[in-house]
């Protein structure tokens, strides 16, 4: 190591014309031109966007089948589809929405361009595996779309292909789920790259915790990502065999057991709940120490937490099935379980409000967003424990309760921290500053449309209507048409939000480097950032949200020169290795 | 610390490629457990199911065959001696040496591929398959067994493949020098590759064809 700290402290100097950092990311030629250049790029930035309209086209896609399913449901009876095509309708939003946006949408996009420039990389580890993991998202995703057409037309088994009726359906469930396992492999991908860019690439002093939360989050995750999607690979790959040949061990007819599929199941997709929620809570930390102006209060515990959510996240996939049969302790261990991730979730959400108690507060359009999170995800929360609570769950099982939760935590929380991200870090990403005004508006409809649309669910799930329904009794008809309606409200917003980001890119004036005043990597670099990000590996000297003194050398070539090699702020390049 | 030598973004038109052997390396470990993982589930699919059905267990493991069990457990734990020793071979700059080696870790592959190629054709061929006439007849037990060997010893088969494409890549990069005995990391991947199908035989064997 010691031959490479004098490396760092005497850089090759580039030739200027040689130099690809003279212009951005967005301009640069390489190897390739037009549009080759994006599709076989290795930059994590162009990546990162080649994944953004990927993402944001299968958003609108699943938006859209959500809107005719509210349709759907105005009056009682068939309104605008037949109830096979409602079962398929809900089945492919669902598998869309958690599959090809929730799962991927932060660490996919955010975490691929935010990360490494927030650790002092020129890249992830593995550019090229990284440019692979598009490519399987787009298969992955091209099945799904594929599974509509084909066959008897999508899956109609709900997006958790419960055994038997996923083994019977004469739909095209075996193309659904091979979607869904390539979908998986793309996911796992990232999480192994990020989690050896986190542990390799950290600029010289960039020591654990000194690594961004947002850092914090992701590595979480990847984690996540890299133990628990094989298991529902596996799972899933199952399910088509046991379609195509018969394998058996799910099949009841044959000796298999379900309930053994349910536990396969969500050994998986709880975690996958914390693979969505925990880059979500990154940005939160993120955004709220730039906006308050001071540090983040409790950065060690929040830092902590993340990895605590992801620890006990393993262990309560069971309350998904208090009611489909397990023994009495199971359910009490499980239920137990469940309450402690209340604890981590807690603690992070206490930080974050303490972190704007006597702040100096800047109240812009990413903190909007963030406020409303805290809201709705608080809502979200709450109304967990008490589906966690064996009680209850019991009698709000399969009701529109459980939707209205996991639309709250899902939606709300990850959904209103995408829309969040896009707008902390769009000057950043594209270099053009959008209208703030027009953004909080379309924040407050948004968030309108948002309770109108979800709340009722609550009222509607505790009286009795169960979920995936595609018939009601005319009681519930009012609670109904206000969600309708409230679904028209958020949509509106939703396109208001993006029609004021496609505005500013095209005509938006330029933004500073720094518009918002952050004090992480990423805004001491231009916007949009050079090709390799940095001219030189920057070296860190502190923490992330110190606000009063600066923590980085940016250019220790010549700044190490003028201090003539002060003791003082040279990193402590031991901990930037480990 | 190693980005001083330059990521390998797609500019570097004079192969100036980023290198971290560690980096390489923690990568490849990380894959190998989302390997044990997917075969993870197919383990705590077995354990569940033998609980349930002992007998039936009992009964299928009767019609395996041990003896060619065996031999393919020695193919393989051979071809893993080999591969390592490939390694050591080119460390110590012995190129001829490690593609020998080499080329003898997928002749195992070869071998052990055709020996289950014989084992599933017997048992195809005496109506044991899914949905398969002698299958049909027997017991919940005896299916989810033998859908369980298939499935489990299927997958390990592919990877066996899998395992055989690296390594004869990693072949091809050795003849043209782009791995020597200073850089031969990628080697080391697919020797810990190979290990892990190695290493999963060895669980797989004993849990059909030993346990009676």
């Amino acid at each position: 190591m010691a031959n490479e700290t004098a490396e760092l402290h005497a850089p090759e100097l580039h030739a200027p014309s040689a130099n690809p950092n003279e212009v951005s990311y967005l301009e640069y030629q390489g190897k390739h031109k037009g549009i080759l250049g994006w599709l076989l790029t290795t930059d994590h930035k162009r990546i990162a966007l080649l994944y953004l309209m990927a993402v944001m086209t299968f958003f609108f896609v699943a938006m859209t089948l959500g809107i005719l399913m509210r349709l759907e449901m105005l009056t009682p009876g068939e309104t605008i589809m037949k109830p096979q095509t409602y079962n398929s309708v809900f089945t492919v939003h669902g598998v869309i929405m958690v599959f090809l946006f929730i799962i991927p949408g932060l660490p996919a996009i955010f975490g691929n361009f935010i990360m490494p420039i927030q650790i002092g990389a020129k890249d992830v580890a593995f550019p090229r595996l990284n440019l692979f993991s598009w490519y399987l998202y787009i298969a992955g995703g091209s099945l799904a779309i594929l599974s509509l057409f084909t066959g008897g037309g999508a899956a109609d088994t709900g997006w958790t292909f419960y055994v038997p009726y996923s083994i019977r359906s004469a739909q095209n469930v075996s193309m659904t789920t091979s979607a869904a396992f390539v979908l998986g492999f793309s996911s796992i991908v990232t999480g192994i790259n990020f989690v050896v860019t986190i542990h390799r690439l950290r600029a010289p002093g960039m020591s654990w915790f000194r690594m961004p939360l947002f850092v914090w989050a992701l590595y979480a995750t990847s984690w996540i990502q890299v133990l628990a999607t094989p298991v529902i690979g596996i799972t899933l790959a199952l399910i088509i065999l046991e379609r195509w040949i018969g394998i058996g061990v799910f099949d009841p007819a044959l000796g298999g057991d379900p309930i053994l599929y349910q536990h396969m199941f969500w050994i998986y997709s709880h975690p996958a709940v914390y693979i969505m929620i925990l880059p979500a809570m990154g940005v939160v930390s993120e955004i709220l120490p730039t906006f308050a102006r001071k540090d983040i209060f409790g950065y060690k515990q929040i830092a902590i937490s993340s990895l605590a959510i992801a620890i006990i996240g393993y262990l309560v996939w069971g309350h998904h099935m208090f009611v489909s049969g397990m023994s009495d302790t199971g359910r009490v261990v499980f239920s137990l379980l469940t309450f402690l991730v209340a604890i981590p979730t807690g603690v992070k959400v206490f930080n974050w409000v303490a972190t704007l108690y006597k702040a100096s507060i800047k109240f812009s359009a990413p903190l909007y967003f963030v406020l409303a999170f805290i809201f709705i995800f608080s809502v979200g929360g709450l109304t967990g424990l008490v589906l966690g609570t064996l009680a209850t769950d019991v009698h709000l099982t399969d009701t529109y309760f459980v939707v209205a939760h996991f639309h709250y935590v899902m939606f709300g929380g990850m959904g209103t921290i995408f829309f969040a991200s896009l707008h902390y870090w769009f000057p950043k990403v594209f270099g053009k500053m959008y209208s703030e005004k027009t953004a909080i508006i379309a924040c407050t409809v948004f968030i309108v449309g948002f309770n109108m649309l979800y709340f009722p669910m609550f009222i509607m799930g505790y009286l009795g209507m169960p979920r995936r329904y595609f018939d009601y009794l005319p009681q519930y008809q009012g609670y109904h048409v206000f969600a309708t309606v409230g679904s028209w409200v958020m949509v509106s917003g939703i396109v208001f939000m993006m029609g004021n980001l496609l505005y500013a890119l095209l005509k938006g004036p330029k933004a500073p480097d720094n518009p918002w005043g952050g004090t992480t990597l990423e805004w001491r670099v231009p916007s949009p950032p050079p090709v390799e990000n940095f001219d030189e590996i920057p070296i860190v000297t502190g923490g992330p949200y110190v606000h009063d003194r600066p923590t980085y050398i940016m250019k220790p070539s010549v700044e190490l020169k003028h201090t003539n090699g002060d003791k003082t702020i040279k990193p402590t390049t031991e901990e930037a290795v480990h | 610390m190693n980005q001083e030598n330059e990521l390998a973004v797609e500019h570097h038109e004079v192969g100036h490629v980023h290198r971290d052997d560690e980096g390489s390396k923690l990568g490849m470990w990380l894959f190998l457990f989302t390997e044990i993982l997917l075969f993870g589930g197919l383990f705590v699919l077995y354990s569940g199911y033998r609980f349930a059905y002992p007998e039936g267990f009992v009964a299928a493991a009767a019609e395996m065959n041990t003896f060619i069990g065996a031999i393919n457990t020695l193919i393989l734990l051979t071809s893993s001696l080999s591969v390592a020793l490939a390694i050591a071979a080119l460390q110590r700059s012995q190129k001829k040496l490690c593609t020998s080696l080499l080329w003898f870790t997928i002749l195992c592959g070869f071998a052990f591929l055709i020996n289950k190629y014989f084992e599933w054709s017997h048992e195809i061929g005496n109506g044991i398959y899914p949905k398969g006439p002698a299958l049909d007849n027997m017991s919940s037990g005896e299916i989810i067994y033998f859908g369980l060997y298939f499935t489990m010893t299927g997958l390990h088969g592919l990877h066996v493949i899998v395992g055989m494409t690296f390594i004869g890549i990693i072949l091809s990069f050795i003849y043209r020098d782009k791995i020597t005995s200073t850089n031969y990391q990628k080697l080391e991947n697919a020797g810990l590759y190979w290990h892990l199908v190695d290493l999963i035989w060895i669980f797989l064997f004993p849990l059909f064809y030993l346990i009676h």
